[in-house]
């Protein structure tokens, strides 16, 4: 899978309610996915503010997964339908930057879904690998 | 700058045998603000936690990392710790590096290094901590329970037996679900009904109880404490309190095509109707959809011989709306329909389900328990019961869970046929026997060495009906031969799967499902009858496959935690609600309309929150466009210090 001394940098959003818990089935499970996912926990896919995809980005990230409960499923009813739209709309903004589409992925794991979430997970790497470096948004100014 | 100690768990070797622990406290004190990093084997036992409230003491420390087990375990327990070394306990963060570290990465350089960053995530966030007090919620003490079987009703009069009213809504028009079809009980042969049907009569007449049958529930607001659910009494076109249940009624309904739900189908029913004998309320229902008189303004006779004028063809559907504390779901199984399953040839008359056959051998049922071709009304001379049907199935047709009740129902199916037959030869296919239960392999045992059934271990392939009998093309396998055997009538123990409807109920509750259609507990070992969403617990088949003993106990459990929650006054409320920075706030009120819990007011041009009624999500805080908005414990600059520590 690897590609020379390439190692990407992934940052997960995942919510409290079925994605983190399904990442924690994962764990408990011992499905492995690779380290390069660091996930950060939200109350909700909702609370993501697609500013922080584009900072992380900024700040070197080579790939952003936001991760939710399925549609319907939603601790908080509505959150994950917000989420969608914005995801979509930031898809767009990244596409017309000229940042690949693969690097930002939204996906619905419940909690009962460790296997998705290592899946997911295994995938969603592996194409950021494919894609290589994050170097059109990277801000190098940022970089200390 | 705030003073902060960080604490690395081993978690025994859980996490130490892939995560160079001392190396990631020495990371740990390069961090800026650092003031003291140590490890310990169990960080959560009470030696640990009162490591950190000495930590807190020695170094003045002003916020807490503990880098161990996921904060869905333990983040109680190390606020707690804080709180007793008189910090805010929302000073303190967790970082996760056992769930996401040390368990999943094999390679301890990868375990180590991530371990690290996620730690540093951790340092980061902390900085940006700001204590919170949790407010407080009322709690309206009464329960729902949505079921009527024996799940719900077991829940319901425990929780009436201590003192708070608990209302039953049952889809049925009458309570007492799957149980009250069953013949005989295993692993001891008591009669369902008998040992039901008090149970009903009970949760009836209790003082704390209040039956809706015939209801759904329509909408669901609010959360823990303080429900606002709203309940759909289907029109009954019975006045309850008028009917006497003298049953004249559906002795004159002239429709008798109605396939009978009661009876699986096997024979057929009137258009008003009371499902059974025993139906708890004894009031008859119209269906609508078979009554002449609602389908053409003809007819009338019941309303003719009804001499307490109960009969009402105006009744409306009526709407209730009512407070609760908690909400139990309690709403049970199906079989799974076996449509995709044509090699069994289920279309056969001869071919029936476990549940078909309970009615059969009924005396209660449609032959008044005598056991019959359904084609040709003679007495079989063999039965053959066929095992795991859609049961342990990993294609996609079938389901890949064990159903557990069934190795047990055939059992006993076996030996009743035995029992009251003996000249009946039955047969039984099975892959394994499955029989972890209190005096249930003996009861298995006694049905293959006293009652001399034929077990067989293999599969079915395909049966094929031919008229006078049925031909099974199966496999013996411990035989090691292929076989064609005849039999005149042939059962299914067709796999269950929860009711279709628990998915809208769990959507309307915000409660989780699993892929199976499963309700997810809170803890598949802690906390088997919570589900994740507070104030709402899980009881009987909703939550997994399980027999009537299983049920009745967790039954209990859950009325246990139901009772625990609504003998409390108030509750604390999460702390982590919105926020609005007045000097910031343009006025748009566009976070009034994202916000799914109307907590957001607007007035004179500026937005406030009503902490009572916010629950956190952050919807609003990413909608805000001027940034005013924020949530407390994840807020913008938390956040952003995360993603930041995480692409150092």
């Amino acid at each position: 899978m690897s590609v020379g001394e390439f190692k990407p940098l992934v940052v997960a959003f995942c919510c409290n309610w079925c994605s983190y818990a399904g990442a924690d089935l994962a764990g408990t499970s011992r499905l492995q996915y690779p380290a390069e996912v660091k996930i950060i926990k939200v109350p909700c896919s909702c609370r993501v503010n697609p500013l922080f995809v584009l900072r992380a980005f900024q700040k070197g990230a080579d790939g952003v997964i936001i991760c939710g409960c399925h549609p319907g499923d939603c601790h908080y009813s509505t959150g994950n339908y917000y989420t969608r739209r914005r995801i979509t709309l930031l898809y767009s903004m990244l596409d017309y930057l000229g940042i690949e589409k693969g690097r930002t992925h939204l996906e619905w794991v419940s909690a009962a879904e460790g296997v998705k979430f290592a899946t997911v997970m295994n995938k969603f790497v592996e194409q950021v690998y494919e894609l290589g470096e994050n170097r059109r948004l990277e801000d190098w100014r940022c970089k200390s | 700058m705030k003073r902060i100690g960080v604490f690395v768990c081993h978690c025994g070797t859980n996490i130490a045998a892939t995560v160079d622990v001392v190396k990631v406290v020495e990371a740990a004190k390069l961090e800026p603000g650092v003031v003291h990093a140590a490890e310990y084997p169990y960080l959560c036992s009470e030696a640990g936690q009162n490591m950190i409230i000495k930590a807190v003491d020695e170094f003045g420390l002003t916020g807490v990392v503990v880098s161990a087990c996921s904060p869905r375990m333990h983040e109680t327990t190390f606020r707690k710790a804080a709180a007793k070394a008189g910090l805010n306990p929302f000073m303190v963060e967790i970082s996760n590096i056992r769930e996401q570290c040390s368990w999943i990465h094999k390679d301890s350089k990868d375990g180590t290094e991530k371990s690290i960053i996620l730690t540093r995530a951790a340092i980061a966030k902390v900085h940006l901590n700001e204590p919170l007090h949790p407010g407080e919620s009322k709690v309206t003490k009464r329960a729902l329970v949505i079921g009527g079987g024996i799940a719900g009703i077991q829940t319901a009069l425990d929780i009436a037996e201590a003192g708070f009213p608990v209302d039953i809504v049952e889809s049925t028009p009458s309570i007492g679900g799957k149980m009250a079809q069953l013949d005989k009980t295993f692993p001891t042969l008591d009669c369902s009904a008998c040992i039901l049907t008090p149970k009903m009569v009970d949760a009836a007449a209790h003082e704390n109880i209040t039956l809706h049958t015939y209801s759904e529930i329509e909408k669901v607001e609010g959360f823990v404490g303080d429900f606002t659910i709203t309940i759909r009494k289907k029109a009954r076109y019975v006045d309850m309190k008028n009917c006497t249940g003298c049953g004249l009624c559906y002795e004159k309904c002239p429709v008798k095509k109605a396939p009978s739900e009661f009876e699986q189908g096997l024979i057929k029913r009137t258009a008003i109707y009371t499902p059974f004998a025993q139906a708890v309320p004894n009031v008859p229902v119209i269906d609508k959809t078979q009554c002449i008189k609602l389908k053409t303004g003809k007819c009338g006779l019941c309303e003719k011989v009804c001499t307490p004028k109960a009969i009402v063809f105006d009744q409306q559907d009526e709407l209730i709306t009512e407070k609760y504390g908690a909400v139990i779901i309690a709403t049970g199984y199906d079989q799974i329909s076996l449509e995709k399953f044509g090699e069994y040839s289920y279309n056969s008359p001869d071919v029936i389900t476990g549940l078909e056959f309970e009615r059969l051998t009924n005396a209660a049922g449609p032959t008044g328990g005598d056991l019959i071709r359904l084609s040709d009304k003679k007495k079989p001379r063999s039965v053959t019961f066929i095992q795991c049907i859609g049961s342990r199935d990993t294609s996609k047709r079938g389901k890949p869970y064990c159903s557990k009740i069934c190795c047990m129902y055939t059992a006993k199916h076996a030996m009743l046929i035995r029992d009251k037959y003996p000249q009946i030869e039955v047969n039984v296919f099975y892959i394994d026997v499955r029989t972890p239960g209190k005096n249930f392999d003996e009861f298995y045992r006694r049905s293959a060495e006293e009652y001399g059934v034929n077990y067989i271990k293999g599969q079915v392939g395909k049966i094929i009906d031919q008229g006078e009998f049925l031909t099974l093309q199966s496999v013996d396998m411990l035989g090691g031969k292929r076989m064609d055997l005849q039999t005149d009538l042939v059962v299914l123990a067709t796999a269950i799967e929860p009711v279709k409807s628990v998915r809208i109920i769990a959507s309307m509750l915000t409660a989780s499902i699993d892929t199976n259609n499963f309700m997810t507990e809170a803890h598949p070992k802690l906390k088997p009858v919570e589900s994740p969403t507070a104030g709402v617990f899980l009881s009987g088949v909703c939550q997994g496959p399980k027999d009537i003993p299983e049920t009745v106990a967790q039954a209990g459990a859950t009325a246990a935690k139901v009772i625990g929650l609504l003998v409390k006054d108030k509750l604390m409320t999460n702390p982590c609600t919105a926020e609005s920075n007045e000097k910031f706030c343009n006025g748009c009120s566009a976070c009034t309309k994202v916000c799914p819990y109307g907590a957001i007011a607007y007035d004179d041009g500026i937005v406030h929150v009503n902490k009572a009624l916010c629950q956190g999500c952050g919807a609003c805080a990413v909608t805000c466009p001027s940034g005013a908005m924020d949530l407390q414990g994840f807020s913008n600059r938390q956040l952003m210090a995360e993603v930041d520590a995480i692409c150092r």
